[in-house]
């Protein structure tokens, strides 16, 4: 696995027995010891935001306005919130797909390949079943297998990863561009739907068998799945034996083999679970947007996942309001664009600079003494 | 359900009323607005520099920003995803667009469709054949330009310039309009050129500039001295066609810049037409026609001027078709077989915009090149 | 196929592994450097995006395009010395950082690299060296850049030092043992800076050949993936300079597949031949590794190692 540890709480809570003996003093000291994961990141932020601030300056753009069309276009109506919201919604998925390979010290990039793949299986299924099945089990059957197709994609990943040592990165990264070939492949040859000449797609599922939007909102139900699948996976990974010996091989994969852990089924188990979750993010595209499955399913989102993953540390309750801060800033774009005539680019950069500032910050951790437990800080 | 939950909901709710009451009495205004002021919002699925499909409509955009009381907007690289239903909608709520133009063909279904039902004060138009007078709503439509028109007349010069008899087409992706493409240019190419074929590369995507570029050489490769496209960004083809020392014709924008020696002519869209017309009928008050499609005899769709290696017969011959084009001349006279089969796919003369063409998925005898 | 055909292919080939691998070969051994002295530069597919767009940009204002190709080692150089010097601060996950340093790479070339579409800039010339062949598409294949012949004598150089030189004998060092280096009075992070900034500086070269080369344009779709594949190429080479010219041109080679073999009239499932570089990529580095053989070449401070 990994030198350095990635990002992640729990296997340092295991390995410092300083902090460990912290957890079992009074509640303030934990706080102060935690709040280390929420100040940091913050400051990371901070320093990116105002790195960018300094980039808009020179080259003669305001950063007042870049904000305030961040607002508008992102969060300050109603209409751009829930456009936020639907955005955000393949992005918390796809964000798990990272997440939890992290958790055990793997880094896989495969969420993109994984949704065009889940997404295709999603769209192929539906073939024989419009018009004869309920849409419950229709959508029931499609979700499934767009996970398990999802599932074996990104778990193909992590088995090469155990059984050959191939670095999975690469590998999940080159599964990715494998399986967007195989979608294209499918989509404008076997499954083709015929009647619609100029945009290869499978057939159109109708709109009987498309997942609706969440009532009273313009947010489809995606987002809520995500929610709930965050909450599930954060208990899984926190609370569970599994999540345990998870992150126990994540930390020193070597002792987890002493400890008789099956780290061979822990690492295609947790693959599995990552190519599952981007899996799911292509049905919601194929039956909540687009109606069918075609090359617009790859659209980034699985890259833009990867950014969500790291920024919340992996942590699965983080991960939504992260998705949100990114689905807000990739919504705002387009105002900004429009306003500014700076172009589509400029939100690339300002996710570089947010992603560098905050890997860079990793390195504050620890160093801080106002961190630090009165009992630790004694001790020196 | 829990309480905070219950009136987050509900928040968002009485926030919704209240842009959708906003925007109810912006339409009543847009009505009026129509005589003083338009906002017209493009959408582009790549950049506006491409030197290919989306300059296209850029540069007929830029005639129209010249029109006094148009204001435009513009969006680059919007995917194909509900990121476009968000941008035209942005557009619309806070841009105060009237108008809104739709380039790229996925944009249509479900996307435009639905914003069109959700906003029916605002006009829709989108680049590609796809509206439906029974099913889609009416202030949406569609406009579209018949290029393959513009190729014929490349393929009539070509089939004259060429020694070899030999046209290579880069192509992106075997939709409809690709296909009547490359036909239309095999069918110029042998009007004048009875020996004349037409061979054909697919790359798999709109833009792919090292797949263009072996493409493009593997054409050469085999024979080719002429060649053209049909992907996004024509820039690669032509600029290889030239190193190779080959002719080529292009595609979508004029690339004479590009190819010094080798260019004939190219097929471009002439959207501007389109586009002034729906800003006059719209400064008049006018309703937009629903279903606009033509080519060379609605002034469409024209040819780049011809370039260095376009002979005294070719240009001629071009300009003839062109005439013709002109005057409804059709293409597509029957019986045709296509090339994988042998069995007859064209079985009489169809009219140029006949939408029996918009379902070709053959490639016809005489083009070398499977469409799978 | 008849024999035509074959010829015809194995030539298309033969140029598409001259031409292609040029890029695959400069970040490869850029790559292959710096992990050697022990870090993983993930990041330089934004290094050869970005220097495709600087090697344009300086063509376009200077007029010379071999200011091109040295403003974009300039610029691949900055990248690399912030991916060293960021991964050389304690806890910093290098394989992490090197994700985030592709997309910063990619997003300010497009974002500068917009006005450049359009205009044309001086191209780098080629050597013609099928002068002696009547064969058309022969004499094209043969035109060679001199980038080609650059990167061959760069990797050789790289090798040889690398056995015969202290300096190379430092470079291994720092990436078999850091301890060990460190006991020596190296240091560590000073190496490591270094080589990772002048495996930036290769990477922008690589990235010049692509604007100015082949394809010889500059636009936003220009890379698919070159610059991690060269990452994986130097996994497949296990850490040797010449390997990593050999896997270039094979690379190089399946890339021309689709397309050529399309030509000659094979044209189903061409989604899959253009899909060959990534398949053999993958086909190659799992017949490569296994859990208990890929630590032998392998540099043993490696994050990829541990």
């Amino acid at each position: 696995m990994s030198n350095t540890p990635v990002a992640t709480g729990a296997p340092r809570e295991l390995i410092d027995p300083l902090t460990t003996r912290a957890a079992h003093s009074d509640f303030a000291v934990r706080l102060r010891a935690n709040s280390e994961y929420v100040v940091i990141p913050l400051l990371a932020l901070i320093i990116a935001a105002g790195l960018f601030a300094v980039f808009l300056m020179a080259i003669g753009k305001s950063p007042v306005d870049f904000v305030s069309y961040v607002w508008r276009g992102g969060f300050g109506t109603a209409f751009s919130f829930q456009n936020t919201l639907q955005r955000s919604a393949p992005l918390i998925l796809t964000a798990l797909a990272v997440a939890i390979p992290a958790r055990i010290g793997l880094i896989m990039i495969g969420g993109e390949g994984a949704l065009v793949l889940g997404g295709f299986a999603a769209g192929a299924l539906a073939i024989p079943m419009i018009g004869h099945a309920p849409p419950m089990v229709a959508l029931v059957l499609m979700a499934l297998f767009a996970m398990i197709v999802g599932g074996f994609w990104v778990g193909f990943s992590g088995f090469l990863r155990y059984a050959r040592g191939v670095n999975e990165t690469i590998s999940s990264l080159l599964l990715t561009y494998i399986g967007i070939a195989i979608m294209n492949f499918f989509v404008e040859g076997a499954l083709r739907d015929l009647s619609n000449p100029n945009k290869p797609s499978t057939m159109p599922i109708g709109d009987a068998y498309m997942v609706g939007k969440i009532p009273g909102t313009q947010v489809h139900w995606g987002f809520a799945f995500g929610l709930a699948l965050c909450v599930a996976l954060y208990f899984l990974m926190a609370r569970t034996t599994f999540g345990f010996a998870a992150r126990v091989t994540g930390g020193n994969s070597r002792a987890a083999l002493a400890q008789g852990l099956p780290v061979g089924r822990l690492i295609v188990a947790c693959s599995a679970i990552a190519g599952a979750c981007a899996g799911l993010a292509g049905f919601f595209e194929v039956a909540a947007i687009q109606g069918r499955a075609n090359a617009s399913l790859a659209a980034g989102y699985g890259f833009t996942g990867i950014l969500v993953s790291f920024l919340a540390r992996h942590n699965p309750l983080v991960i939504p309001p992260v998705a949100i801060l990114l689905g807000g800033l990739v919504a705002s774009g387009g105002l900004i664009q429009r306003r500014m005539e700076l172009p589509d680019a400029t939100v690339l950069v300002l996710q570089g600079f947010i992603f560098v500032v905050l890997l860079t910050s990793e390195t504050l951790y620890g160093r801080f003494a106002i961190f630090r437990s009165t009992k630790e800080r004694d001790r020196t | 359900m829990s309480v905070t939950e219950f009136s987050r909901r509900g928040l968002l709710k009485t926030a919704a009323l209240g842009v959708a009451g906003a925007t109810l009495n912006l339409g009543a205004v847009k009505r009026t607005f129509a005589a003083a002021d338009l906002t017209v919002g493009i959408v582009y699925v790549g950049a506006r520099d491409d030197f290919g499909w989306n300059q296209a409509h850029a540069v007929a955009i830029k005639s129209l920003k010249e029109v006094p009381g148009v204001k435009v907007v513009e969006e680059e690289n919007v995917p194909e995803t509900d990121a476009v239903s968000k941008s035209m909608e942005s557009m619309i709520n806070l841009d105060g667009a009237g108008l809104i133009l739709a380039t790229s063909f996925g944009y249509y279904t479900p996307f435009v469709v639905d914003l069109a039902k959700k906003y029916p004060d605002v006009q829709f138009r989108h680049a590609a054949p796809l509206w439906s007078q029974d099913k889609d709503p009416k202030n949406a439509g569609s406009y579209f330009g018949y290029l393959n028109q513009a190729h014929y007349v490349d393929g009539v010069a070509a089939g004259l310039c060429t020694k070899k008899n030999k046209i290579g087409f880069v192509a992106a992706k075997p939709i409809a309009s690709v296909l009547s493409n490359i036909n239309s240019v095999l069918l110029g190419a042998r009007s004048t050129n009875p020996n004349a074929t037409v061979q054909v590369i697919f790359t798999g995507d709109w833009s792919m500039p090292v797949r263009e570029a072996e493409a493009a050489n593997a054409l050469v490769d085999a024979g080719c001295d002429v060649i053209t496209c049909h992907v996004d960004g024509p820039k690669v083809v032509i600029e290889t066609a030239e190193k190779r020392g080959v002719m080529s014709c292009g595609h979508n924008a004029s690339q004479v810049p590009l190819a010094p020696k080798g260019f004939i002519t190219g097929a471009e869209y002439k959207w501007i037409t389109i586009y002034k017309g729906y800003a006059s009928d719209l400064a008049e008050g006018k309703s937009l026609p629903n279903f606009l499609t033509g080519g060379y005899e609605v002034d469409f769709v024209q040819n780049t001027p011809f370039g260095a290696a376009a002979t005294e017969p070719a240009q001629k011959a071009a300009l003839a078709a062109i005439e013709g084009l002109k005057a409804k001349k059709p293409i597509y006279v029957g019986p045709l077989k296509d090339n994988k089969t042998g069995k007859v796919v064209i079985d009489k003369t169809y009219g140029n915009l006949d939408p029996f063409l918009d379902k070709m998925d053959y490639l016809l005898e005489g083009v070398v090149g499977s469409t799978t | 196929m008849n024999e035509a055909a074959v010829i015809t292919v194995l030539i298309a080939m033969l140029g598409g592994a001259i031409r292609v691998s040029t890029p695959f070969m400069f970040v490869a051994l850029g790559e292959c450097l710096t992990e050697k002295s022990g870090r993983v530069n993930l990041g330089l597919e934004g290094t050869l995006v970005l220097g495709a767009m600087v090697a344009y940009a300086a063509s376009y204002h200077t007029g010379s395009p071999w200011v091109g190709v040295l403003a974009a080692g300039v610029a691949g150089s900055v990248l690399g010395a912030m991916h060293g010097s960021i991964c050389g601060l304690p806890r910093v996950n290098d394989v992490a950082v090197g994700i985030a340093m592709m997309l910063f790479g990619v997003g300010v070339a497009f974002f500068f690299g917009k006005p450049y579409i359009q205009p044309t800039a001086p191209r780098l010339g080629s050597i013609p060296l099928g002068f002696w062949s009547d064969n058309a598409s022969l004499k094209s294949a043969l035109q060679v850049n001199p980038l080609f012949f650059i990167g061959i004598a760069l990797a050789l150089a790289l090798a040889w030092s690398l056995r015969n030189t202290r300096w190379g004998l430092v470079v291994r060092t720092v990436g078999d043992s850091a301890a060990a280096a460190r006991a020596m009075g190296i240091s560590v992070n000073g190496v490591r800076l270094m080589t990772t900034t002048v495996g930036g500086f290769l990477a922008g070269v690589g990235g010049a050949f692509l604007s100015l080369s082949y394809p010889g344009s500059w636009n936003q779709g220009l890379s698919s993936g070159q610059g991690l594949m060269a990452v994986a190429l130097v996994i497949f080479a296990r850490w040797n300079p010449l390997r990593c010219v050999a896997a270039a041109l094979l690379f190089g080679g399946a890339g021309a597949i689709g397309p050529s073999l399309q030509s000659v009239g094979i044209t189903q499932g061409y989604y899959f031949f253009n899909a060959a570089p990534y398949i053999l990529t993958l086909g190659i580095m799992i017949a490569t590794s296994s859990a208990k053989h890929s630590a032998r070449d392998m540099p043993g401070e490696l994050s990829m190692a541990k």
